[in-house]
């Protein structure tokens, strides 16, 4: 009952959250006294591949096929279900991320899996196999069984920390059969926002609320994230507004991030906007309304102006890194 | 073209949580019942590429009982042609993909939220397509048709990329595929009322996950206060107390 973790890659590179899905398939298997298989998709260098083996793969799967360059999740569900059956597994692992829910259904119809998404810890219990996730988008928890002789889950980001663990250096290639007809999508155009940092991987995010005004007084909040290297984030009535793109939108209908430090300026809280980003290790609020319902679920606090508070931040933060 | 938009009816997205029965099933009572988000956003892109032409028919589809009809005499009202019921309450994912199957294959395009606000399981458009042997995109943010062929837009790490697909295909959408969900005019609840919405039987389908207990989170501490004009003392609490600068 070996455990197969589906480890994607971002310009052939890995991530801390690749990472955290090795390290947890890992302790998975620890539990269960089995091994783990990691597959790669795509092409990354041997010496990246074998970054996953410090994390505890027992064996690197590598498909080096430049058709699945588009994603597609028809073909790329096919190539993942014939590594697991290859590889004789009964548990695969994704991350919960845009490319892992895309595939993890796909995946789980195909091999007749229960599939949970979104799952926090290790597993509860194995028999009956037992895990934990949020539902209500962060209000609550629920514990789920996988009735099913398979299992596939999703596991969400920074829920579980990286252990190194150095393992074998295996890795093979695999060639998954997948034929020309199992490719429905043709990517005729990407286009990519460079030198921003990814909110999804930001440990520290910097948010603006309505308590910004307009779209004109941003400045503030662009300079404090650049000094931190944070990721820019707003609630949705800004991004309804337009002062700021969609993309930067977190919560319920938005992003979900869970960043070490997420710092939310004229943000009242709306229960939709804390489901985006209850998960963050710290909060902090500054809103000049001390009934704001994110002062119940911040750490830290400042009952005041956004433009008195944020200059004197900027300027506390420069004097604590020089 | 065809097509379906897959309805959730989700609790009221402000809705208190609150469980019964021993923490093992979600407490309804008194809950305000909606379209889940995504979806009404899928429906509300759906019915602007009709309105610009190109598009037939716009069928919505729901698995659960009579309770939702309300959901989908809303979804009528903002513009669907007509409405399927799948008339069982479905236990978990694989079982409301089982059952949408049947009555999707008529379509060639399939729209579903990225995920339902209630149990947040981000599976049923994926398992559709799987079910159906068709292509699936996710993340779309887009969806535009140009001589009858389909395009759409897909958000990935720090950008977005034009697809071209082929047909039939699932789109399971998220934020950005319409700007604000369409709000029904008084005309459209009259005309909701004269559109059909068909009741169908339900198949005989396995379900693969089942809900153990639920538990609401534990309380936060109480928000530590800084002064207004001392956000240095902010600063230097997040950096030595907690230790996140």
């Amino acid at each position: 009952m070996s455990i197969l973790v589906y480890t994607e890659n971002w310009d052939g590179k890995f991530k801390k959250f690749s990472f955290e899905l090795v390290s947890y398939a890992a302790a998975v298997a620890k539990q269960r006294g089995t091994t783990v298989t990691a597959l790669s998709i795509g092409k990354v260098a041997d010496s990246e591949l074998e970054k996953l083996s410090n994390y505890g793969t027992n064996k690197v799967l590598s498909i080096m096929d430049d058709r699945f360059n588009s994603l597609d999740n028809k073909a790329m569900s096919k190539a993942i279900v014939a590594a697991a059956k290859a590889e004789g597994v009964k548990i695969i692992i994704l991350a919960h991320n845009n490319l892992g829910k895309a595939l993890a259904p796909r995946v789980s119809v195909r091999i007749q899996a229960g599939l949970e998404t979104g799952v926090v810890a290790l597993p509860v219990s194995y028999d009956p196999f037992i895990v934990k996730k949020k539902v209500f988008t962060g209000k609550a928890f629920a514990e789920v069984k996988l009735n099913a002789e398979f299992k596939v889950i999703t596991l969400a980001q920074n829920s579980f920390e990286p252990v190194e663990m150095k393992n074998s250096k295996t890795i093979e290639t695999f060639d998954p059969q997948v034929v020309d007809n199992d490719i429905t999508t043709v990517v005729k155009e990407t286009n990519k926002v460079k030198g921003k940092v990814l909110l999804t991987d930001a440990e520290i995010v910097v948010s603006g609320g309505r308590g910004m005004k307009s779209s004109d007084n941003w400045g503030g909040l662009e300079e404090m994230a650049d000094l931190l290297g944070a990721g820019m984030a707003c609630s949705r009535p800004v991004s309804d507004e337009g002062w700021r793109s969609h993309t930067e939108h977190v919560g319920q209908t938005g992003k979900i991030i869970a960043p070490n430090l997420y710092m939310a300026f004229g943000i009242s809280g709306a229960i939709q906007h804390l489901g985006g980003v209850s998960s963050s290790k710290i909060i902090v609020a500054v809103n000049k309304d001390p009934e704001a319902p994110i002062f119940e679920v911040a750490d830290y606090g400042i009952v005041g102006d956004v433009f008195t508070v944020i200059p004197q931040m900027i300027e506390a933060i420069r004097e604590m890194k020089s | 073209m065809k097509i379906l938009v897959l309805i959730s009816n989700v609790p009221d997205t402000t809705t208190k949580i609150r469980f019964k029965s021993d923490n093992t099933a979600f407490d309804d009572a008194g809950v305000q019942w909606i379209i889940n988000p995504w979806d009404e956003l899928a429906l509300t892109r759906a019915v602007e590429l009709k309105e610009t032409g190109g598009v037939s028919l716009i069928t919505v589809a729901n698995v659960g009982n009579a309770t939702t009809e309300p959901t989908l005499r809303k979804a009528l009202a903002v513009g669907a042609d007509d409405a399927i019921r799948i008339d069982v309450e479905a236990r978990d994912a694989f079982e409301v993909a089982t059952q949408l199957a049947l009555v999707a294959k008529d379509y060639n395009l399939i729209m579903a939220g990225i995920e339902a606000s209630d149990y947040n399981g981000s599976a049923v458009g994926g398992m559709l397509a799987e079910l159906l042997d068709i292509a699936s995109v996710s993340s779309v943010s887009g969806i535009n048709i140009e001589n009858g062929q389909l395009f759409f837009n897909r958000e990935i790490d720090g950008g977005s990329q034009v697809l071209s697909v082929t047909t039939p295909v699932v789109a399971i959408v998220q934020k950005g595929i319409a700007k604000e969900p369409r709000i029904p005019a008084m005309r459209g609840i009259m005309m909701a009322r004269k559109k059909e919405l068909k009741v169908t039987a339900p198949v005989s389908a396995e379900d693969r996950t089942s809900f153990v207990r639920f538990e609401l989170p534990p309380k936060k501490a109480a928000c530590k206060m800084v002064a207004e004009d001392n956000a240095k003392e902010l600063v230097r609490l997040l950096h030595e107390e907690a230790k996140v600068l």
